[in-house]
């Protein structure tokens, strides 16, 4: 049972503001994934909740007291960091132990709770062994028994697959969910991979250069970004951007007219921009289709099949266009491709870089992660 | 074969250069040769070593050796830890601060034997003198009451730069992480020190006693400078008994017998300690 709250949190280093005011709310339970380009302050924030950086000004709240001046041992909280950072020279039941040792909990208890951490994470025939003799998978779940034995009320984790390959870190990031069902714990957890973010997090917080630029639901910051940095920094590949300049607005939609001369009706609340305006037109990869009636055209300069879905890099109008389509299609190099879509699927930013509002919310914005597990989605409904 | 050729002239002029003394300190430690008297001569036998052997003076000298060496290991290595985690913080002016605690290391052993007796522990003069007696105490005579103590002293004080020297560098490839992680764990500066700094420090721990071992078996210089091994034998060690015996004595043989004993007693240490350390580098 653990609740947090940043207050306007902010972090000088020497001169610099790395963290420029910063509101959060975590509830209890929840897993939150702080997303972000690199050096945008993600791990400073991290390790201010922590306790192992000071905070220059704001609260930081745990269970509603404030804990500014707490130490990190006292916040009742654990960290997994990037590097595993598990003591060499000690055996792994000794590592995973070693917060209780110093608490002077009882050798046999202390046996018992590792055991127990143990078993979670099926570390048990590795207890012996010294951190050097184990694989980089191992290494990392005893990092998170560690966590675990000291049953704290927050999980924090700092990229902590990152240094795993890509079979393990899907596997890794299964457990991971798992884990949290089972310890029904609040953990905050930091990545710079998408899908480690959209598919764990029941709530994601995208920051830039020390500023929250939105907290949402994955579904939420995919359908609805807040602003043209959320739209392009969630999704892979980028979303494509685009000026169009606005024919029509009004509060039922905007007219936009393509460069090409297409003209599309996004249906987004338009009172706030007038005819004659230019706007930035983003549209993801993955809702351009192939269409040869489509309003947009041009010539195909790069391919890349990945089996499943292809990537075509199209040249239109100066712009280069990203499609995500079909694995099938059987189109060449340098062939002249017609493409649009659907204007639902489209978001119009304003000079400012703020979205225009979509006029209907995205039916998948409410489902909660759990609705997504077999395992939990029965006690959900 | 082939190999055996390559490696020959290598090989060959090693084992000029360690053989040729070596068997002529043992063959001179069998032979009755003093040089005040050339007409004493022929094999000895082992009469030399059964006149070493039963010279208490032979053991008082082992004795200082193993005190002076064992006393300014513990200080250095203790002193040097210290002052290595004290180093590794910040603080203002620690550049500087790091140079001049280093500095002792480059001044050679006659020179800071010569700095000691003259400047620091002159009975008159000294600085140590001289803060006794601001204190209202007996100002020392520090070569003729303490002598092992104030040669311990010099030693210590030349050798602590090293051990801080590398223990410095050690504690500064301390994963940050592993602190981070023992914090949240709750230990405190004492318990960091105990269970994450100490462990890790354990191989150049150990490698700077070795190092430093090899040295301080040999200590001389300082000896030779400040006591002259005195009063008495109070401050002489093995290799400064082979110098009274060879030098002082002109008793060749004798001196040979000296150094043999010397190298059996330096590899019966470094066995000891190169087993140990290699224990301390497998882990
Ligand atoms: N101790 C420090 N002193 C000065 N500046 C620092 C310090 N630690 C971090 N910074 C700066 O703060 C900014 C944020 O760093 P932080 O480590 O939080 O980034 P991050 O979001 O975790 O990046 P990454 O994804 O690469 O891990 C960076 O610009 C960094 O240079
Ligand atoms: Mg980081």
């Amino acid at each position: 049972m653990a609740t947090l709250e940043l207050n306007n949190i902010v972090k000088d280093f020497a001169g610099t503001q790395v963290i420029k005011g910063v509101d959060l709310e975590v509830k209890d339970r929840e897993f939150v994934v702080f997303v972000g380009p690199s050096g945008c302050g993600k791990s400073t924030l991290l390790r201010m909740i922590a306790g192992l950086e000071s905070v220059s000004s704001g609260d930081i709240l745990i269970d509603g007291q404030r804990m500014n001046e707490v130490g990190p041992a006292e916040r009742g909280l654990s960290m997994v960091f990037q590097s595993y950072a598990l003591y060499p020279h000690m055996t792994v039941e000794d590592n995973m132990g070693f917060s209780l040792r110093l608490a002077k909990v009882p050798k046999a208890e202390r046996r018992e709770k590792v055991l127990e951490a143990a078993r979670i994470l099926q570390l048990e025939n590795l207890l012996e062994r010294k951190p050097k003799a184990l694989s980089g998978g191992q290494r990392q779940r005893v990092a998170i028994g560690r966590a675990i034995v000291r049953n704290p009320s927050i999980f924090l984790f700092d990229e902590p697959l990152s240094n795993l390959d890509a079979a393990l870190r899907v596997q890794m990031r299964i457990e991971l969910a798992r884990l949290h069902e089972e310890l029904d714990a609040t953990m905050i957890y930091v990545t710079h991979d998408q899908i480690e973010a959209m598919t764990m997090a029941d709530k994601i917080v995208v920051l830039q250069g020390g500023i929250v630029e939105q907290v949402g639901s994955p579904m939420e910051l995919y359908h609805h970004p807040r602003n043209r940095f959320v739209a392009g920094f969630i999704g892979s590949p980028k979303m494509n951007f685009i000026d169009v300049e606005v024919r029509e607005a009004r509060g039922e939609g905007v007219s936009v007219r393509l460069p090409g001369g297409g003209e599309y009706s996004v249906p987004v609340d338009g009172s706030g921009c007038q005819a004659g305006d230019t706007l930035s037109l983003g549209i993801r990869p993955e809702h351009l289709t192939l269409d040869d009636n489509g309003p947009l055209e041009g010539d195909i300069t790069v391919i890349e099949r990945l089996g499943g879905v292809t990537s075509l890099y199209v040249q239109c109008h100066g712009e280069e266009w990203i499609l995500v389509t079909d694995g099938e299609v059987s189109h060449r190099v340098r062939d002249n491709v017609r493409f649009g879509f659907a204007p639902a699927r489209a978001h119009l930013f304003a000079e400012d870089g703020l979205a225009l509002t979509h006029l209907e919310r995205h039916p998948l914005v409410d489902v909660e992660r759990r609705q997504n597990r077999a395992s939990t989605a029965a006690d959900a409904s | 074969m082939r190999s055996f050729l390559l490696q020959a002239p290598a090989v060959s002029l090693l084992l000029l250069w360690m053989l040729v003394p070596l068997c002529m300190t043992l063959w001179f430690s069998f032979q009755r040769y003093n040089l005040l008297n050339p007409f004493i001569s022929g094999f000895a036998g082992v009469d030399n070593y059964t006149y070493l052997l039963t010279d208490p003076a032979l053991w008082t000298a082992m004795g200082n050796t193993l005190l002076l060496v064992g006393w300014v290991l513990a200080i250095t290595v203790v002193g040097g830890t210290l002052l290595a985690v004290l180093f590794q913080q910040e603080f203002f002016g620690r550049g500087i601060a790091r140079l001049l605690v280093i500095a002792p290391f480059f001044v050679m052993p006659t020179v800071s034997a010569l700095i000691w007796k003259n400047m620091m522990m002159h009975p008159v003069n000294g600085v140590l003198a001289w803060l006794f007696n601001l204190f209202g105490f007996q100002a020392v005579d520090w070569f003729s009451s303490l002598p092992l103590t104030s040669i311990i002293l010099i030693v210590s004080w030349e050798w602590l730069p090293f051990a801080l020297l590398i223990l410095l560098t050690a504690i500064q490839s301390l994963d940050d992480d592993q602190v981070e992680a023992a914090r949240m764990d709750g230990a405190g500066p004492i318990a960091i020190f105990w269970f994450i700094t100490l462990p890790h420090l354990k191989r150049a721990i150990s490698v700077v006693i070795m190092i430093e071992m090899i040295f301080l078996l040999t200590i001389f210089a300082e000896i030779f400078v400040t006591t002259s091994g005195g009063p008495g034998l109070a401050s002489t060690n093995l290799a400064y008994l082979i110098y009274i015996r060879a030098l002082l004595d002109f008793d060749v043989g004798g001196a040979s017998a000296g150094g043999v004993i010397a190298i059996v007693l330096a590899n019966i240490v470094a066995i000891f300690l190169i087993r140990t350390v290699a224990r301390h580098l497998e882990t």
